[in-house]
């Protein structure tokens, strides 16, 4: 046994000193919590009946929390630094496993693919018509969604290295010109779709103009900035966007003209089919995958282009890009708008899936979970990205399936409510392991010989 | 001047650079001359990198002229014209001038064709060396992908014109002896590479001015050997002019055919290497003015 007070003290001393250490420890850190939680969670002010406050002592939970630390900081003095290297080891040998698999991101790329495209039948297949409705639309249509919405952001951040906080801006802007203009003037969706597409671009570019000159720090404030006005104007532009309540009955897409009901000239009845609600998801679930692997297509095909290598080189260094003639205000605005276009085509898409837009759905939380996406995934990695986003979204999703857990922890435990702590601690999980993200080499857009994956030791964050 | 084959590329006339209260650089005049190595030299601090940073535009000069003329029967006249008017360059069929004070930086290095590299090494060190030279080639390549429309429906003009520029990347590669390393991340490179690497890069926007910040620094004697040849070559295979900034005197009186010296911002000698060697006032300015230091620094130049 080595704990980590072995190392500090004379090497003859052996494993007393560890554990003497490991006891001092973690008696100084449950000090440390007893201090920490004495006047934040020993007391609990309550309003009574007749309205008047109540301080409950609550030392229970102190001593809980107290206990727990001191346990927990003493088994971690003592084999912590055991079970760190097990881990590392543990990893290192799953990654020479899957190595020797031959296993390449080709493979899973293709075996993806498959996934996707099968996935609606398979839901039906393994649960029913009547479970798949959850799967399809939950499951499937939700992350295919994000997934768009990640590929999306990917080209601002992951490529071009402008790190934008509002993007949640331009898929608000996306689902509420395609709301606003079907339910004003009656356009069909397949209208909606490159409309909602062009206005987002459209405020893509009003956005890069102003923060044309901003980097880091400067620049994600200033695009925070941008996503909070736009849910603000949605919030309190009432005559036209509705307010808070948003917009109700926005048309749902249709199938090429056809309806998805149980009319007679529905499509069901056109097709000889029974009428299902599964007809629907499935199109939306196709709809919403085409869309996303239009993007992944374009989004790769311009990497290899001049403009997508000239956003990689902005990334990595802008006044080298400015003294080789790169015009370098056409470059950041068609990273903002070509990444604001993809987020408006998923507005629209949503709008229409839901038939219900509010500006709830469009706050600040939401670019945070797309830009968490991204950078978990991989900044620029597009299948990094996509593999972030069904961890990410569909994690989610999976706690709320954790029903049975009610029965260990009593009848009010919501493991949906572990949402946001799952996240901080996939999210330390990954800085400790893979800082750069789930895929952090980087293609090469062009060469010579054989092609070789840059170590992302190399490759630049960005600095804006 | 050398009579008749002394022909000006690059005019500078009473540049000033004030930084606030600081003048960088005080009515400064010089020329470059058309295929000729110009060597700006000069003590820490003395304003050089100010000059190169007014010349490719990431500085507007508080005021004065910086004319490049690439083609004019009569120069003086297209200078004074085009100084007139409001506009930046003149482009016509037997006249190219442009007023480089009035343009910005990527717009120099893409229209009047002047290219850097700089002090501190900037490499896009994520990508690998072949896409480094091929970023270079990003204005004729983004044209000849039809502003990415053509490119993303993979026509065959722009395919020909991506192995154009992948030839002309090759051709740099072998010239600076990287060839095998072409699909390396830039960063990965040894230093000296990285050097060379730069330089090879900013001859892949085909310049016709190759400004240079301090090319040798941090290279052993071997390499800095390599350089010069590098430098010297360039100028004989393609007739490009070279501005640089050196401190290794070594380069500087080795290649160089007209070295200008700065001090505070100001010229303290313009002329050839042996002339500038001998000025009395670039030995006291750029090394000191005690005697000892004086011969050290003659031993040094090669006295």
């Amino acid at each position: 046994m080595t704990g980590r007070g072995d190392r500090r003290e004379p090497a003859l001393d052996g494993g007393s000193a560890g554990v003497l250490t490991a006891l001092k420890d973690a008696t100084l850190l449950a000090l440390l919590t007893f201090g920490l939680s004495f006047p934040i969670v020993a007391f609990n002010t309550r309003q009574d009946l007749t309205q008047g406050l109540v301080l409950e002592a609550r030392w229970d939970l102190v001593a809980t929390a107290c206990a727990v630390v001191f346990l927990a900081r003493f088994v971690w003095t003592l084999f912590g630094p055991t079970f760190w290297r097990g881990g590392n080891a543990v990893v290192q040998r799953a990654a020479s496993l899957v190595r020797a698999t031959g296993i390449s991101v080709d493979h899973v790329r293709w075996f993806g693919l498959a996934v996707l495209v099968t996935y609606p039948f398979l839901a039906v297949w393994v649960t029913g018509p009547g479970g798949a409705i959850k799967w399809i639309d939950n499951f499937g249509i939700q992350i295919l969604i994000y997934v768009m919405l990640g590929w999306g952001l990917n080209i601002v951040v992951g490529l071009a290295g402008l790190l934008d906080l509002g993007y949640v801006a331009f898929y608000a802007v996306g689902a509420y010109s395609a709301a606003l203009l079907s339910t004003t003037f009656g356009f069909s969706f397949w209208l909606c779709l490159p409309l909602a597409g062009i206005f987002a671009a459209f405020w893509g570019i009003l956005l890069g103009f102003p923060v044309l000159r901003l980097r880091g720090d400067y620049l994600a404030i200033v695009t925070l900035a941008f996503g909070e006005i736009i849910r603000l104007v949605l919030i309190n532009w009432v005559e036209v966007t509705g307010g808070a309540a948003g917009i109700s009955s926005i048309p749902r897409p249709s199938f090429f003209g056809i309806p998805f009901d149980a009319s007679p000239d529905g499509f069901a009845a056109t097709f000889g089919l029974d009428f299902s609600p599964l007809h629907r998801l499935f199109f939306l679930f196709y709809l919403i995958l085409a869309m996303a692997l239009l993007t992944n297509w374009i989004t790769v095909r311009l990497r290899r282009l001049p403009i997508g290598r000239a956003w990689e080189a902005l990334r990595e260094d802008e006044i080298a890009c400015r003294s080789l003639g790169i015009d370098t205000v056409t470059t950041k605005l068609t990273a903002f708008s070509i990444g604001a276009m993809f987020g408006g085509f998923a507005g629209a898409f949503f709008a229409a899936r839901l038939g219900f837009i509010s500006p709830k759905s469009f706050e600040f939380m939401e670019s945070a979970v797309i830009l968490a996406i991204v950078v978990l995934g991989g900044m620029g990695s597009q299948i990094g990205v996509a593999i972030a986003a069904v961890v990410m979204i569909g994690g989610t999703e999976i706690l709320r399936e954790l029903g049975f857990l009610k029965a260990i922890f009593g009848p009010t435990f919501d493991p949906a409510q572990y949402r946001l702590i799952l996240f901080g601690l996939g999210m330390v999980a990954m800085m400790v392991w893979r800082p750069r993200g789930l895929i952090s080499k980087r293609e090469p857009s062009i060469s010579l010989g054989a092609h070789k994956a840059i170590s992302g030791v190399h490759v630049k964050e960005g600095h804006g | 001047m050398m009579a008749g084959r002394f022909e000006t590329l690059l005019q500078v006339e009473n540049l000033t650079m004030r930084f606030g209260g600081l003048v960088a650089v005080r009515d400064l005049s010089f020329s470059v001359g058309r295929g000729q190595i110009t060597a700006l030299i000069g003590p820490n601090g003395a304003g050089k990198t100010t000059v190169f940073n007014c010349l490719t535009g990431f500085y507007k000069p508080t005021s004065g002229r910086i004319a490049l003329v690439r083609d004019a029967s009569d120069p003086a006249a297209a200078i004074a014209a085009l100084t007139n008017s409001p506009r930046r360059h003149t482009r016509s069929r037997s006249t190219e001038v442009y007023l480089l004070e009035r343009m910005g930086d990527s717009e120099i290095t893409a229209k009047a064709r002047v290219a850097r590299t700089f002090q501190n090494i900037r490499l896009f060190q994520g990508m690998t060396v072949l896409e480094n030279l091929i970023v270079a080639q990003h204005n004729a390549l983004n044209l000849a992908s039809g502003y990415s429309l053509l490119g993303l429906v993979g026509a065959k003009s722009f395919r020909a014109a991506e192995r154009r520029a992948v030839d002309l990347a090759s051709y740099w590669l072998d010239k600076i002896g990287l060839l095998a390393r072409a699909d390396d991340a830039a960063g990965e490179l040894p230093y000296g590479d990285q050097r060379r690497l730069e330089i090879a890069r900013a001859m892949c926007t085909s310049p016709v001015l190759l400004c240079l910040d301090e090319p040798a620094a941090g290279l052993n004697p071997r390499e800095s050997g390599d350089l010069k040849e590098l430098v010297l070559d360039i100028r004989e295979e393609t007739g490009t002019s070279v501005l640089l900034i050196e401190h290794d005197m070594s380069v500087v009186m080795d290649i160089s055919d007209h070295v200008i010296v700065l001090e505070h911002g100001v010229k303290i000698s313009d002329g050839t290497p042996a002339q500038v060697r001998d000025c009395p006032k670039v030995i006291a300015a750029y090394l000191g003015v005690e005697d000892e230091e004086v011969v050290v620094a003659e031993a040094e130049i090669g006295k």
